[in-house]
């Protein structure tokens, strides 16, 4: 699906974290965004709306965030909890 | 006299079939799956459209919008500074710097890490180079980032395990000693795939993939059901994707079973029920390559096993798409003529949730 170039790597964490099926998944991720389904494969809708949300995009924009910090942000967008971020978490605490 | 159209041999050899070569072996392809695992055959609009896509004239072809899907990987990142063994291109980086360009260079819907010897036998014995290894990649990833390596029985089999080698026991006519020595190695490896795994989870692993499960028969299939139950009990924040390794669980034990079923002689619409039983996230179904038989043959086939496990799976389907299986030509550069006729057929007609 374009992975942090579009929207897969979203899609892809509610295929894993909830067990969903591709158009199940796609709508979740698509209602969490506000946007439409076919919008979620839109390189130029999603590049934009990626830095809005911070939630880490394919060209590397300076002071952006990017890996975990993406990831809490993706994790909270979700409403799902990702491992790594749980740990991250809880040792910053 | 019908146009030839240019297509492929399941050894990637390129050859020229008319329309009504191609509709036959679409037609034999369908046929030898349902008879085998007792499925339906694709239905004449599917058939026919199946032959659409392969005898599309265009080099490379691909999904409608909005009907992408997910590809996950098992260790494509390595295949950046691997070797020839592991089909890489040998470029000299670090594992780091592969996932990451994996990542934001080829825009991966998810990344993975894994042992460059890929069992978990091997890697219980530098977990701790792999635990790091992930936690400080792990930092940097925004996709998925999934640590792969495969439950493989075979390694536990002597001369390379300490286990009696039931190939042996066969040859000698010992039935009872080769399922007893089947049951000790699947023992052990569930031990030392929960070993890593605990410890993945430790370093807050994002997914554990359990790779190309029952390539050692029934009792590989059971000991991988097994600890990933165990796992989701223990780390239930911690998803497991479990590939197949081929489309029949064979029966090298035959009376193994998982929740009461017996695991020897199933077909993916079985296999993913008992995977969703036992907790897994991702199911990964493989279909063998027949280097004998067209893509028209290998594609209808493997679109007909695909179809029957995603209409019986609660859990996403992705069905493997390297050389060798889901109707890939087996050969080590793939062509992508083949690969996307493939992967839009498995997409299009098998409904399945990824790749």
């Amino acid at each position: 699906m374009g992975g942090i170039r579009t929207t897969g790597d979203l899609v892809a964490w509610m295929q894993l974290a909830r067990k969903m099926k591709i158009a199940e998944a796609k709508q979740y991720v698509a209602d969490k965004l506000g946007i439409e389904v076919s919008t979620l494969t839109d390189e130029e809708e999603m590049r934009r709306l990626r830095e809005e949300l911070g939630i880490g995009t394919i060209i590397s924009v300076s002071g952006s965030p990017k890996g975990i910090l993406a990831k809490i942000r993706i994790s909270e967008l979700l409403g799902i909890p990702i491992n790594s971020v749980e740990l991250f978490k809880s040792q910053l605490s | 006299m019908s146009a030839k159209i240019r297509t492929r041999m399941g050894d990637g050899e390129l050859v020229a079939m008319s329309p009504s070569e191609i509709r036959e072996d679409i037609a034999v392809g369908t046929r030898d799956a349902a008879g085998k695992a007792g499925i339906p055959e694709l239905t004449d609009e599917e058939q026919e459209r199946l032959y659409e896509i392969i005898a599309d004239p265009s080099r490379i072809v691909s999904v409608a919008p909005g009907d992408e899907v997910i590809v996950t990987d098992d260790g494509v990142p390595g295949s950046l500074y691997c070797g020839q063994d592991d089909s890489g291109a040998g470029i000299p980086m670090s594992r780091g710097q592969a996932t990451l360009t994996y990542e934001r260079a080829c825009a991966a819907d998810t990344v993975s890490l894994g042992h460059s010897d890929y069992s978990f036998k091997p890697v219980k014995n530098v977990i701790s180079e792999e635990t790091n290894a992930y936690y400080n990649i792990s930092m940097g990833t925004t996709a998925p980032f999934i640590y792969g390596a495969q439950p493989n029985l075979g390694s536990y089999y002597q001369p390379d395990g300490p286990v009696r080698n039931p190939a042996d026991l066969l040859l000698g006519g010992d039935v009872k000693a080769a399922q007893e020595a089947q049951e000790e190695a699947a023992e052990k490896m569930r031990q030392d795939i929960l070993f890593c795994g605990r410890k993945l989870n430790d370093v807050g692993c994002e997914g554990l993939n359990l790779d190309t499960s029952a390539s050692g028969g029934d009792a590989d299939f059971m000991g991988t059901l097994q600890v990933v139950s165990e796992l989701k009990e223990e780390a239930p924040g911690m998803p497991v994707i479990v590939g197949a390794s081929g489309e029949f669980v064979l029966g090298m034990h035959g009376e193994v079973t998982f929740n009461d079923k017996q695991l020897a002689g199933m077909y993916p619409h079985d296999q993913v029920k008992v995977a969703e039983e036992a907790g897994v996230s991702i199911y990964g179904v493989a279909i063998g390559t027949s280097t004998n038989e067209s893509l028209a043959w290998n594609v209808a086939r493997s679109v007909t096993f695909t179809k029957a496990a995603v209409s019986a799976a609660n859990i996403p389907i992705h069905v493997n798409v390297g050389m060798g299986v889901g109707g890939v030509p087996m050969c080590e550069v793939p062509p992508v003529d083949a690969l996307t006729r493939a992967t839009k057929s498995l997409v299009e007609l098998g409904k399945a949730d990824g790749l």
